[in-house]
């Protein structure tokens, strides 16, 4: 019923449903985008991350790829001097208040901000910017999960399937270098409405939400 | 600060009346918070989880709306309002040392109210006389060039007069 997409991606000719965006199409082909934030069933993307961005032929600056819908023909390039300023710049800003503690971390080598860091040869240690260091308390109150506000970067993906698949429990709370990912009142989870489903975990690009080892 | 059982109780009635007088669509829910403000004086939790039950949203977006916005505060404000200046001004002329020194002296925390509910503390953005930076509003009044020492004295002095006030009424009796 629908017709097929053709477009290239980095000379590659891909196809594609129409109303995909292309950050899936291209992952969809093996051409690796960094990404945080998306969720391929929302389909009203926060684009927060600010990682996902491509060239596409025709357009004046990168965007987003998460955010873009494919288009016959259309050409896309995924690497420019201008997209990989805009990654390290966003990816450098990121890791400024992302505690980097990688040997203890239950994210090591699942971690997202591991695989972008070594897809675009970038140092997981901000070069320029100081560290911002929030010393945040661990939550490990519920029975299967823990909490660890100071590796979180607030990409969102908690969020919405916590409130799409979950219990409803998390949301994003107070702004600026404050923002943090928490529940009401910033209960800890135990204390919260958490039914414990832990799809928050299954979704956490890095290791902010993780499932307890019970070891 | 703990709210007492009374307080809780008019916060979710009140938040309940006000929320009755307005479509119950997501829109509405910055119309109703601020309608609950201008009742309260603040937004208690309480509040905020009848807001939530009459908007169907979860209770934790309502709260991410309340900490977001600066105009909303959680704790009931104190007899005298402390406001310290953090514009451009009062900033670099050390706006911040000035805000700490506040917290140390009242035991809170910017956007709170001291356990006695006499003084809560805030920041606001310019009040009007940069020449005077750095600048606090003690109520309605402008301390100008204030110093940590200063808002010592400050402190002493409206306690002293409280406490004279509060002697005299008593010795009127």
């Amino acid at each position: 019923m629908s017709q097929q997409i053709t477009l290239t991606i980095d000379g590659q000719e891909i196809t594609a449903q129409p109303g995909d965006k292309v950050l899936w199409a291209a992952l969809a082909n093996k051409i690796y985008i960094p990404h945080l934030c998306a969720i391929e069933e929302n389909h009203t993307p926060f684009a927060s991350c600010r990682l996902c961005f491509v060239e596409i032929k025709g357009y004046p600056s990168p965007v987003t790829a998460c955010t873009e819908t494919v288009q016959p023909g259309m050409a896309v390039t995924t690497r420019s001097p201008r997209v990989d300023r805009l990654v390290r710049t966003g990816f450098e800003m990121l890791m400024t208040n992302h505690r980097l503690e990688c040997n203890i971390c239950p994210a090591n080598h699942s971690c997202a901000l591991q695989r972008i860091a070594r897809e675009r040869g970038l140092s997981l240690k901000p070069k320029e910017l100081p560290l911002l260091e929030r010393n945040l308390p661990v939550d490990d109150s519920a029975p299967g999960i823990i909490y660890d506000p100071n590796k979180c970067v607030l990409c969102g993906r908690c969020v919405w399937v916590c409130k799409t698949r979950g219990a409803g429990i998390l949301g994003f709370a107070r702004r600026g270098f404050d923002r943090m990912v928490t529940t009401f009142r910033d209960a800890p989870l135990a204390e919260s409405n958490c039914n414990y489903c832990d799809v928050c975990a299954g979704v956490c690009p890095v290791g902010a939400l993780t499932i307890k080892c019970m070891s | 600060m703990k709210l007492t059982e009374e307080e809780k109780q008019i916060a979710v009635e009140t938040s309940r009346k006000v929320s009755e007088l307005f479509d119950p669509g997501k829109g509405n829910l910055i119309p109703i918070l601020q309608r609950v403000q201008g009742e309260l004086g603040y937004v208690p939790p309480e509040a905020m989880e009848v807001v939530a039950g009459y908007l169907d949203l979860p209770p934790v977006e309502v709260y991410g709306v309340v900490t977001f916005y600066n105009q909303f505060r959680t704790t009931p404000p104190g007899k005298h309002q402390v406001k310290v200046c953090m514009g451009t001004a009062c900033h670099v002329k050390g706006g911040h040392i000035i805000l700490d020194s506040w917290e140390r002296r009242l035991g809170i925390k910017v956007g709170e109210t001291t356990e006695d509910r006499e003084y809560s503390l805030e920041r606001v953005a310019c009040v009007g006389c940069c020449t005077l930076a750095p600048v606090t509003l003690y109520d309605e009044e402008v301390i100008p060039k204030i110093t940590p020492t200063k808002v010592d004295g400050l402190l002493f002095s409206h306690q002293l007069a409280d406490k004279q006030q509060k002697e005299g009424n008593a010795g009127e009796k």
